[in-house]
């Protein structure tokens, strides 16, 4: 799960970790108020949506006074901002962060994350911040101090005064650092995040350090034991879609094809989309109705799928093991009759009783093309787009 | 012969009186698995299914020479689950759970490794060793027993190239679902090495997706360590990136773990990468001819 900067800046501060004076605002009149109460210059207004980019899209203002924080606010607040994250469509801005500007002297990069393959957190620092950490991993991955933390014992105080030596500070900035990795690495422990990250970590001219940026994204397998966490969740950030989905505890991502797929298990529901690329067509969506789907997950992942209106024609495509076929059909019926279908669909079925599952197709009156597989059912489907046209 | 669970593996049931945790005991006993004991805390001395109930996993151990133990609970008390079982001897253990806790996983890989117990999963289907043992929730039937071995990170589309080899006759030696998650046990690594050395496989299938860099390992360990022919398909082509795709750990971040880095270093290993899922049966068949 995704944050906004704001709320991830709360949590940070919770920590010990400085963040600019500031808050969230939703009007342009509280944002003139907070620059107010912040009481000196300059001011800086920013977008709040759950992508990187802002800058460039327009989406940050450094402005020097209330009068022109609520102007630049009344600029930003409602627009669509679209930067290289959030794809062509871009995100309406509903929310703003007003705080006070900070004075840079040097852009850092701090960041904790989870690797996979050595199986523990990983915190990274660079002195090059204020670039994505991708593009520092490709340009001048030397750059880049890393220090694994073994999770039963924590972060050591000398793990943090390692990575401050070997970036070339001073012991009096080193002490100031250790406590913002500190504060980091407790914040995505105790929070369970996937990420946590700072960039860039300012250092000001006066030595003192402050996040000027920060990212968090939680572990939605850890959300049960934090419900603080949970409630920070942002529907707007999301496809309508796709909440719908989740209310089901359906998986379904939105793409940008036309051919609209439903899938028992989230490695099939990929292949399926895959093979129909093979064919030459595109996917409209990723639907995964789950290893162990219902005849009510079948029924409701359907109507969402048909509630795409890029969807031009429909592959069901279900391995039934444990769940079985004839109960799939059965959801597959149902929800065709009650929703108005007038495209096509072509279904494949396989697995426990994928007789009695075809029969219930066959007998169902509705108009449905079987196929007897995978590769049979993705050409069955580019043939129903060609004569669609 | 087969790899971690074959005719002598003794299965103890942990969660065996929750829903799935009994019907999945019914349908491995009808597949023919030794299921000798269950565990739910404060339950001990009933029976179910014929099974034996017990308050710990050390009592069931002790009482029944249970080797193995198959984890059917909710994922807040999974990791508990695992190190439980790891403390008490059990040399195998396959948690069945979706939706652990990474944090959870990481301690749980640690303690583990101290303990040097084997772990498949979270988040998979299971483990089995056609006609000998089924430790897990995929349909038996569809498989038949032979000499190909099978690792993958998903679950029905294990059962797809499944079907494919048994329409095909071609049967299998024992398919491991390592699991979805970004934190699992065995990796295709381990299982790689488990399947060269045994003797009654003779041909791998690797099912791999999006995320991550096991793949890439797996690639490396191959060039390096594996004789036998391996076929390899992974999902994900299409995905785009930054999305969670169903799977906890299929998901691109930051450009890394694309589908296509993932077939490029398996193909750099002189492995047979298909494209189309629907071929990998037919693909593997044709290296079976050629041997």
């Amino acid at each position: 799960m995704k944050i906004h900067e704001y709320q991830a800046k709360e949590i940070l501060r919770g920590y010990g970790i400085p963040v600019p004076k500031g808050r969230a605002a939703e009007t342009p009149e509280e944002a003139r108020k907070v620059a107010e109460e912040i009481g000196g210059k300059p001011i800086v207004v920013k977008a709040q949506i759950h992508a990187g980019g802002r800058g460039k899209g327009g989406g940050i203002r450094v402005v020097n006074s209330p009068a022109e924080a609520e102007k630049a606010a009344k600029e930003i607040l409602g627009m669509t901002l679209v930067t290289h994250q959030t794809g062509p469509a871009g995100r309406v801005v509903r929310k703003i962060l007003v705080e006070e500007g900070v004075e840079i002297k040097e852009e850092l990069y701090l960041g904790v994350v989870m690797d996979r393959s050595r199986e523990c957190p990983v915190i990274m620092v660079s002195r090059e911040g204020g670039v994505e950490i991708e593009k520092i991993a490709a340009e001048s991955p030397e750059k880049i101090v890393k220090e694994w933390v073994e999770p039963y014992v924590g972060l050591r105080p000398f793990q943090a005064n390692k990575i401050g030596y070997e970036l070339g500070f001073d012991p009096g900035q080193v002490g100031k650092l250790r406590s913002v990795v500190s504060g980091l690495y407790k914040t995505f422990y105790e929070k369970d995040c996937l990420l946590a990250e700072i960039n860039p970590l300012v250092l000001t001219g006066g030595g003192d350090l402050i996040a000027l940026d920060a990212k968090i994204n939680f572990d939605d397998n850890g959300l049960f034991r934090h419900k603080e966490v949970a409630a920070l969740r942002d529907l707007n950030e999301e496809a309508p879609l796709e909440i719908e989905a989740s209310k089901y505890n359906l998986n379904y991502i939105k793409l940008d094809g036309n051919v609209g797929c439903m899938v028992n298990g989230a490695g099939l529901a990929m292949a399926t989309m895959d093979i129909i690329k093979v064919f030459g067509a595109e996917p409209a969506n990723f639907l995964d109705v789950g290893g162990g789907a219902t005849v009510e997950m079948v029924k409701n992942g359907f109507k969402i799928l048909m509630s795409d209106p890029a969807v031009k024609v429909v592959f069901i495509n279900i391995f039934g093991g444990i769940l079985r076929c004839d109960t799939l059909a059965r959801g597959v019926t149902e929800a065709v009759e009650e929703v108005k279908v007038n495209v096509p669909i072509v279904v494949r079925l396989e697995g426990t009783n994928v007789e009695e599952g075809r029969k219930i197709l066959r007998e169902s009156g509705l108009n449905f093309t079987v196929a007897s597989g995978m590769q049979e059912g993705a050409q069955k489907v580019v043939e129903a787009l060609k004569t669609k046209g | 012969m087969s790899i971690l669970v074959d005719e002598n593996t003794k299965v103890v049931v942990q969660g065996i009186t929750g829903n799935e945790g009994l019907f999945h005991t019914k349908q491995m006993t009808e597949y023919g698995t030794k299921v000798v004991a269950g565990v739910t805390p404060g339950k001990g001395g009933q029976k179910v299914e014929g099974v034996p109930v017990f308050n710990s996993v050390m009592e069931a151990v002790k009482s029944t020479g249970a080797n193995a133990s198959a984890i059917f609970v909710p994922p807040a008390f999974s990791a508990d689950a695992i190190m439980e079982a790891a403390d008490s001897g059990v040399s195998l253990v396959v948690c069945l759970t979706e939706g652990i806790p990474t944090l959870d996983m990481v301690m749980v890989r640690k303690y583990l490794k101290e303990k040097g117990t084997k772990l498949v999963g979270p988040n998979t289907p299971g483990i089995i060793s056609p006609g000998k043992c089924k430790i897990g929730v995929m349909a038996g039937y569809i498989h038949k027993q032979g000499t190909v071995g099978i690792m993958s990170r998903s679950g029905t589309l294990t059962y797809e190239v499944v079907d494919q080899l048994t329409k095909k006759g071609i049967g299998q030696s024992t398919c491991v679902g390592i699991g979805g998650d970004q934190i699992i046990g065995l990796n295709y690594v381990d299982l790689l090495d488990l399947f060269e050395k045994d003797p009654g496989t003779e041909a791998l299938i690797m099912i791999g997706e999006i995320g991550g860099t096991a793949e890439e390992e797996a690639a490396q360990f191959i060039e390096k360590h594996v004789k036998k022919p391996v076929v390899a398909f992974i999902a994900g082509l299409t995905a785009p990136p930054g999305r969670r795709m169903g799977h906890a750990g299929a998901i691109i971040s930051g450009g890394k773990g694309t589908a296509g880095e993932k077939m490029k270093a398996l193909e750099k290993a002189g492995v047979k990468v298909v494209r189309n899922p629907a071929l990998v049966g037919s693909e593997l068949s044709g290296l079976l001819k050629k041997a």
